[in-house]
Order: structure tokens, then sequence, then C-alpha cells
């Protein structure tokens, strides 16, 4: 009889108290956890930590909009750009059904390895700065999208306008990842399909320090133009020793290298002149830049966006306006990218295709000009006042 | 291949070789003293690069007048000794604690603080996760024969490093101190009773060899004029095989390992009818081959005696 009387009045309690809560819905917002994986520590760190940065910016100014649904909570986590450890974090990540959505993946090894453990927990993905195109061609998964474009078209942007500047004979070291092999690819059957001449590729590993003896095997075969298809720390190296070795040709870089940490790596004489080729446009040519720029200073990040910041934060924006629009559910979300058109981004447009693919691409073309990169054709080489190296 | 592209890469080779010789005199020494393997001694290398370049800037901040070849000089000395304090500082207080533990933990400790310097370096110095430009310290001027290039912060390097080897094997073979480390690498304990004073050995030995790695760390910074904390890394599995492959606690082996290294990966990169992408597969797979013909290393077998 005791514990009848006991339980009565409690049961009362728990009801008023879930009555208060459904009546103030201001004061408890539901917290939805939304992901991003990047390489947060190692060599590419600058650009992942600049990327975490963007989507947390995304997640923050959602939550001062006090019109917003939920309450968003970013979980961050560091795939080292190796995929081993990109395979750990990210099914870590897709196992917590807590978390609906994530913004993921700098290097396109790490992506390609976790895009079957995406597909398998069906948790929806917008790759932010991964660009080897098998990641969204190589499946069929819904789960993946992908907001930044693929290494195809950047090559093939860049081999037209090599072969504009008319650069004929080409020497190609990569990176032996599936991302730098992909470049040395595209790269070579765009360029010898634009009638130019490779003359030697070399592969080297991600971790290569020492690049004499293939700068003084390329300085033998006599090419126009050094493509280089990697990232930063390897441009940089690769930049650098070819100075010493008196290697004096055009030197062509990817999206890789379109970091600020390649110009004060390198700094800012020898980098002059670097090209490189990078998706969507620079912050302050886009619509929303400016909104983003000062967004980002007044956050106070330790680490400037760097080149992938935007597409960071478009991603996280796209993923927390979905899951505003059909509430937190994996499955409803997939369905909401799917059906986006023309979306209005930081990045421009954007529409899936059929794979999840952004299908309306933006490449700029970029060279560096007084240690800064600068659009080409607003630069001084476009206009004709300085010039590429052309060699005879 | 004409004569000048081979003069080309012998040069390239001598360099490589003289950075590698340098990080594997550091690994032997450690072995002939106190039988461990310190596998933080490659992180010790991009330590020492990162000591120059803050003493350099801490120098053109403090006497902005500074001529150049002063603060080259003040680089090396200030880089190489804070290295060498570093380096005291882990033989005491990693290596030595676990004398009487099993060789495997000392690895494994030693491992681990190779990662925790590497994270340190990334993480405390400004942006320390970027390439970093290392300054032109030595004059530009270079030679031209036919297509090869001499320049002369190479030939100085080179010299330097070679200077440094001989200064090491001077003293290892003709001083006191020499004389004690000796005793201590051949037997600890008898060299003890006789009166040598086996903790203050065992500092100078890490001290000496730590020093050698900065000079390496810095040669590496002035060659390439850019530095980044992940250097050590490769440079130690390369010094350690470099040591091995010349036989562990011979000095003169580490070097000529240094050197054979260094030649196998040009060959590697540029006699091998393959991509030269695998030139460290080629150059690895010889040292497997190198270790089965000399299983203690090539020079060990003919002078047994160590350090």
């Amino acid at each position: 009889m005791m514990k009848k009387s006991v339980r009565w009045p409690l049961l009362g309690g728990a009801f008023c108290l879930a009555a208060a809560l459904s009546v103030a819905p201001v004061l408890a917002k539901d917290t939805v956890k939304v992901g991003y994986i990047g390489p947060l520590t190692g060599g590419n760190s600058a650009i992942g930590l600049g990327a975490r940065n963007s989507a947390d910016l995304a997640v923050k100014l959602q939550n001062a909009d006090p019109k917003s649904k939920y309450q968003y909570e970013l979980v961050a986590l560091d795939d080292e750009c190796k995929a081993n450890i990109g395979v750990q974090v990210a099914t870590k990540m897709a196992a917590d059904a807590k978390i609906i959505g994530a913004a993921t993946h700098y290097c396109s090894a790490v992506a390609l390895g976790t895009v079957d453990i995406y597909h398998r927990f069906k948790m929806p993905v917008i790759v932010w700065g991964a660009v080897e195109p098998k990641i969204t061609y190589g499946n069929d998964y819904p789960e993946i999208f992908r907001t930044i474009g693929t290494q195809e078209y950047q090559n093939k942007i860049a081999a037209a306008f090599m072969r504009s500047q008319g650069y004929k004979k080409f020497a190609i070291i990569h990176d032996t990842t599936d991302y730098g092999k992909a470049h040395k690819e595209f790269f070579t059957q765009f360029i010898t399909a634009d009638g130019a001449e490779v003359v030697g590729i070399f592969g080297v590993t991600a971790e290569q320090q020492d690049f004499t003896t293939e700068l003084t095997k390329i300085k033998a075969l006599n090419p126009e133009v050094l493509y280089f298809g990697g990232l930063t720390p390897l441009g940089v190296r690769i930049r650098s020793q070819m100075d010493k070795l008196g290697l004096k040709v055009q030197f062509e870089g990817t999206s890789g290298i379109k970091s600020d940490a390649y110009i004060s790596g390198v700094g800012p004489a020898l980098a002059e002149g670097t090209l490189s080729f990078l998706d969507g446009a620079p912050v302050e040519k886009l619509e929303g830049g400016k909104a983003f720029t000062q967004a980002y200073a007044q956050q106070g990040y330790a680490q400037p966006p760097e080149a992938m910041g935007i597409f960071a934060f478009a991603s996280m924006k796209q993923i927390i306006g979905a899951i505003e629009k059909v509430g937190p559910s994996r499955k409803a979300i997939v369905k909401a990218l799917q059906d986006l058109k023309e979306d209005d981004t930081l990045i421009g447009k954007v529409t899936y295709d059929k794979h999840g693919q952004n299908a309306i691409p933006l490449m700029t073309k970029y060279v560096v000009q007084d240690g800064k990169w600068t659009v080409w054709e607003d630069s001084e080489y476009a206009s004709g006042k300085r010039s590429l190296i052309k060699v005879k | 291949m004409d004569i000048s592209l081979l003069l080309q890469f012998f040069i390239n080779g001598c360099m490589l070789g003289m950075m590698y010789a340098l990080v594997a005199v550091g690994f032997t020494l450690f072995f002939g003293v106190l039988d461990v393997i310190v596998f933080s001694h490659g992180d010790s290398v991009m330590v020492g690069a990162f000591a120059g370049l803050t003493f350099y800037l801490l120098g053109v901040y403090a006497v902005p007048g500074l001529p150049v070849w002063a603060s080259a000089f003040f680089v090396f000395l200030a880089g190489m000794a804070f290295v060498a304090g570093a380096g005291m500082l882990i033989s005491r207080f990693v290596i030595m604690p676990l004398r009487a533990a099993p060789a495997l933990n000392t690895l494994l400790a030693t491992m681990m603080l190779g990662t925790v310097m590497r994270e340190a370096v990334r993480l405390f110095f400004p942006d320390g996760s970027n390439p970093k430009p290392f300054p032109r310290l030595l004059p530009d001027w270079s030679w031209k024969f036919g297509d090869v290039l001499l320049r002369f912060d190479n030939l100085a390097l080179f010299v330097a490093g070679c200077l440094l080897i001989v200064g090491v094997a001077m003293l290892i073979n003709h001083t006191r101190l020499g004389m004690a480390i000796r005793a201590v690498a051949q037997d600890a304990e008898a060299a003890q009773i006789m009166g040598v004073n086996f903790p203050l050995i065992v500092l100078a030995t890490f001290a000496i060899g730590s020093a050698v790695a900065a000079f390496a760390g810095l040669m590496n910074g002035l060659y390439y004029n850019e530095i980044n904390f992940n250097l050590g890394l490769l440079l130690g599995a390369i010094g350690f095989s470099s040591a091995v492959i010349g036989g562990l606690g011979n000095v003169y082996g580490a070097i000529l390992g240094g050197f054979v290294f260094a030649f196998l990966q040009v060959v590697g990169t540029v006699a091998m009818p393959f991509s030269s992408a695998y030139k460290d597969v080629f150059a690895f797979g010889v040292v497997i081959v190198l270790m089965a013909i000399f299983p203690t290393g090539i020079l060990s077998e003919r002078q047994s005696q160590r350090v």
C-alpha cells in the first residue's frame, strides 16, 4: 500500500514536467550532432584545421540563429590523412546514431577508403575536399555527396590552359597515392590529347624529403614545364630543390598546393609564377564571401580557413539546412540533399547529379604574384606585364 | 648517359649520404655504449633544424646587423648545443631509468618519445604543421662545369660534415673521454670498476650523438632551404638502416652505411627500369639482402672493436 501512494504523485510530477517542456520549446531545443572529419594533425593539418574551423563556424552561426529548430553540436575527428586512421574514425562516427550527417575528408586516399562505411551505416556525408573522381563516380551509394569538383575536370582545364600558353614539353612528378596517380593520369590524358609531349613521369612517396635525383634526371630531359600532382608539403620541397639544382622551368601545381602554406614554405620570391587550379573562386569574389570572412574573423580561430574552408562551410551548411527541413533522420537527409536544385551556397549554386557529385563545378586558375595566389585573369601575367618561364 | 649528368648524380648522392651518415653515427654510438636503439634519434635531427631556425630568428631580432656568416656560425653552435642538452635529458630521464628493463621497453619508449617531439614541434612552433623556409645562410656562389652545377653551400656543408665526422672519430680514438666511452662500450661494469664515471660517460655520449644529429638537421635545412616537423621520421629509419648495414656499434660502418644507402636510392631512381616510386623499395630491399650476406654489418666482422 505504501508503495502505491508514493508512485502516483511521482507520475503526476513527470506529466507536469513533460507538459512544461512541450510549451517551452525555446528553452530546450533538441541537440543534434553533426560530424566533421579531416586531417587535424600531420602534414596536411593546415588545410584540415582551416576546414574544421569553417565547419564549426557554420554550426555556430546556426546556433546563434533564434529561428533554428535544433541546437547543433559539432563532432570533429582527425583522419591524419591516412586511410587506415580514416577508416577507424569514419566507423566511429558512422556507428554513432546520434551523429546525423557529416562533412568529410580532404585526402582522396582516405575518402576512397571510407565511402563503403558511410554507405553501410546509411550515413549521409558531403565530401568537402577530396577530388579523386571515383569517390563519387566509383560507386552508386546514395549517401555520398561532394561539393568540390573532381580531378578530371580540374586537369582538363589545366591542360587546355597550359596549351594555350604555348607549352609543349612536360615532365610530371606525382605522389603515389590514389590522389597523385589520378592527377598524373588525367593530366597526361588531356595534355597528350592536345598534342603535347610528356617526357618523363616520376612517382614519389608522400614522405620523401630528397628530390635532387628526380630533378636532375628531369633537367636532363629538358622539359618546358614541371607538373606536380600532389600536396603542399611535397610541393614546397620540390620547388625549393628545383631552385637549388638550377632547374629553371615553369612549375605547375594542382589544387593540392593552393594554400598559403605553399607560399610561406618556399618563400614569396621562389613561389612567384607558380600555377595552380582550384575549384570554386576566391572568397572575396564569392557573393557571401565578405560575410564569411567577417564571421570567421569574429570567432578568432587560431588558423586561417585556407583554400578549402569555404567548401567545408558550404557542406556543413547544407547538412544543417537539410536537418532543419526534414528533421534529424539520416534517410530523410539523403533524400533532401538529392532533391536540392541550384541550392545557393557560399561556393555558388549546387546541384547534385545521380552520383552525388556537384554538377556545377567552378574552376579558377591561380598564379603566385608578389607572395599571393592571384586569380590568373586579374594577374600581371595575364595582362602581359610579367611572363611565365618559357624555355627556348 | 653523359658524364656531367653522372657527376651531378654523384654530387647529389654525396650530400644525401653525408646526411644519412651523420644520423647513423648517433644510432651506432648509442648502441655501442648502452646497447640501446634510440628511435627518437631521427626526431632529434628535426629538433636540431627547428632549434637552428628559432635561434636564427632570435638572433636576427636581438642583433639586427649581424653578418650572415656570424649568424650561420651562431645557428650551428646554438642548435647543436640545444640538441646536445636535449639528448642528455633524454638519456638521463628516459634511457637510464629503463636500463634494467628489457631492450624492447627502451625501443618503445624512444619511439613514443619521437612522436612526442614531433607533435610538440608541430603544436608549439608557430604554425608548425606547415613546412618552414630555412634561411639561406651560406653564400649563393656556384660553379658550372658543363651541365654540372657545383654550389658553394653544398661543398661547404659536405666539408663541414667530413670535419665533424673526423672530429668525432678523433674524440673517440684519441682522448681520455673517448677512451672512457670505448671502455664503457666494451664492458660497462669493468669500466666502472676501473673508475670510469658511467653516468657521466652516458651523458657525454648522448651529447655527442645528439649534437651530430643536430648538425644533420641544420645541414638538411641549409641544403633544402625547407624544414618540416616530419623530416625526422624517414631520416630516422634510413639512419638506423645505414647503421645496421654498416655494422651497429662501428662508427666507420655507420658512415659507410649512410653513403651506401644514399647511392642505392640514386641508383634506384636513375638506373632501374621500374618507376622511380620504387626507389625506397629497391634501397631497403638491397639492405635486406646485405643483411643476409653480412648479418653483423659490413664492417663489424673485420673490426670487432665497438664504437
